[in-house]
């Protein structure tokens, strides 16, 4: 089996004319690489009527139903992340009882609030009590402030983790721009942080570092918009480890920290 | 047989990377079922004379037959028509010049004589839009990426000059293509490793739009994996004959035709 913890789909109000062949691209994609379960999440809109990072309590309704759609209609292959805002507490909290309700697996924040606000916490608390993780859009080291994100590092992810020691946090895409050691040393010694190792970066030694810093327990295999690089660290992975090391990063992990029969297989 | 046209020896100096000693990209390129590599000593790269890691990288070269040396030319040195020539004579496939590390204007006077240089000696020249993504570089690495501007500049400056690009994206890629003529871009080449795959497919609409005769096969190792640029072609359905043109024929038939 081998989960991708980090996907994305498009929908018909996203402001791409190709959305359709992006979504098939991935699932099939997904069938060369191999992928049991996309673990999906859409932001909204997509920056059509509010912003990627930032995107409105109508976008995230229409966004997340979009995605139960999708999940209707490939059963066996689709789960969702429910996506919400922290700064529409009422919203955010009511969409994801309805999304978790309705089957989704997960709760996706992008970059709408920095991850060690108080805002956070009636978030990471309905993810204790239905047991799902929270994925965490992450810069690896903010330097300084971006446009079109309120982007957060690991050392703040790290802080919330503290917060709720019972919740499992997927610290997103490692590979996904920023320094990746930075990431590492701060999810060192935080056994509720997991590391996603989705992204376009391939870089050599990446992989080898964050064997290091969170042993093979704490690494979810995905791969955010570049399918092919996560492919590769797949097979860099299948050079670097042992049978069962690597089942636990293609799957053994994920099926630890998401709730029970949420893949076909578990 | 698979050719890559982007691999680097030795140490880079802006963080930690495996991997770099000839031998141990031997052992990668077993490991990614990669025939030979066109290599360039990585740390003189950053020297203030980059010619000086030349005759290691010549060395390193005859010890292992698999490996070509694609040794550097500095156009601001005096006498670097010597090093020129020093490549010809060792059979070099390629000679590169990232003119931003050596601090030269990439579109100035320097780079177009050694533009003009190469294409009389009918040698390409390599030139890197980058190495590392820029949203993790080193604070001290400043160095400004490539823009496409400086290498439509340079394919304009002589016409028998052929351009290996590497590190290029969909939109940079793009932007020199469609903003040269039929004639200037046949003479470009690009290496494949920045360029995304499934599902953005941007390496799928590039082979289409830009030309599947542009494209070769090259993966920045050590400083990336290899099997990126192997997986990013498994997820196309290339015939074999348009695989091996990519992996080596456009290298062999075109690019040092």
């Amino acid at each position: 089996m081998l989960v991708d913890i980090h996907a994305h789909f498009y929908h018909d109000r996203a402001p791409r004319a190709d959305r359709e062949e992006r979504n098939a691209s991935r699932l099939t994609a997904g069938e060369k690489i191999g992928i049991t379960v996309h673990v999906a999440s859409i932001l909204g809109s997509w920056g059509r009527t509010s912003p990627i990072y930032f995107p409105s309590p109508p976008d995230l309704t229409y966004g997340n139903d979009a995605l139960l759609a999708l999940q209707r209609a490939h059963p066996t292959r689709i789960r969702g992340y429910v996506c919400v805002n922290p700064n529409y507490t009422t919203h955010a909290r009511a969409e994801i009882a309805r999304c978790l309700a309705a089957g989704m697996i997960g709760i996706k924040l992008a970059a709408s609030r920095r991850a060690d606000d108080p805002l956070l916490d009636p978030i990471c608390a309905l993810a204790q009590q239905h047991r799902v993780p929270v994925l965490q859009h992450v810069w690896q080291h903010r330097r300084r402030d971006w446009p079109g994100q309120e982007a957060s590092d690991a050392s703040e992810l790290c802080t919330l983790a503290r917060r709720h020691p019972e919740v499992a946090f997927i610290l997103a895409h490692i590979a996904g721009g920023g320094d990746w050691l930075h990431s590492l040393h701060a999810v060192r010694d935080v056994a509720n942080v997991y590391v996603d190792l989705s992204g376009s970066g391939v870089d050599g030694g990446m992989l080898e570092a964050c064997v290091e810093a969170a042993g093979v327990s704490r690494l979810l295999w995905g791969t955010d918009l570049t399918m092919d690089t996560g492919w590769a660290k797949l097979r860099y992975l299948e050079t670097l480890l042992n049978k069962d090391e690597l089942a636990l990063i293609r799957w053994k992990n994920a099926v630890r920290i998401f709730p029970p029969n949420a893949f076909p297989a578990d | 047989m698979r050719i890559d046209v982007n691999a680097f020896l030795g140490a880079y100096p802006w963080r930690k990377v495996p991997g770099t000693s000839p031998e141990a990209l031997v052992k990668a390129l077993d490991r990614a079922e990669i025939d030979e590599a066109w290599v360039t000593h990585l740390p003189s790269l950053f020297w203030r004379d980059p010619t000086q890691g030349n005759a290691w990288l010549a060395s390193a070269a005859r010890d292992e037959p698999r490996l070509k040396p694609v040794p550097v030319v500095h156009p601001g040195l005096a006498q670097w028509e010597q090093a020129l020539a020093d490549a010809l004579n060792a059979g070099a496939p390629a000679v590169r010049c990232d003119p931003l590390y050596l601090g030269l204007d990439p579109a100035g006077d320097d780079m177009r004589v050694l533009a003009a240089a190469c294409g009389a000696a009918r040698i390409p020249l390599m030139l890197a839009v980058r190495l590392e993504d820029g949203r993790q570089r080193h604070p001290n690495d400043v160095v400004p990426e490539l823009s496409a501007a400086a290498v439509r500049a340079l394919i304009r400056a002589d016409a028998d000059l052929r351009l290996l690009v590497t590190h290029a994206d969909r939109a940079f890629v793009e932007e020199v293509h469609f903003g040269s003529t039929p004639e200037e871009a046949a003479r470009i080449w690009w290496d494949i490793c920045w360029i995304w795959g499934a599902y953005e497919d941007h390496l799928a609409t590039l082979l289409e739009t830009v030309g599947r005769d542009r494209f070769v096969f090259g993966t920045g190792q050590p400083l990336r994996l290899p099997e990126n640029s192997i997986a990013k072609l498994d997820l196309l359905d290339l015939a074999p004959d348009r695989r091996a043109a990519i992996e080596s024929t456009h290298v062999r038939k075109g690019l040092l035709a």
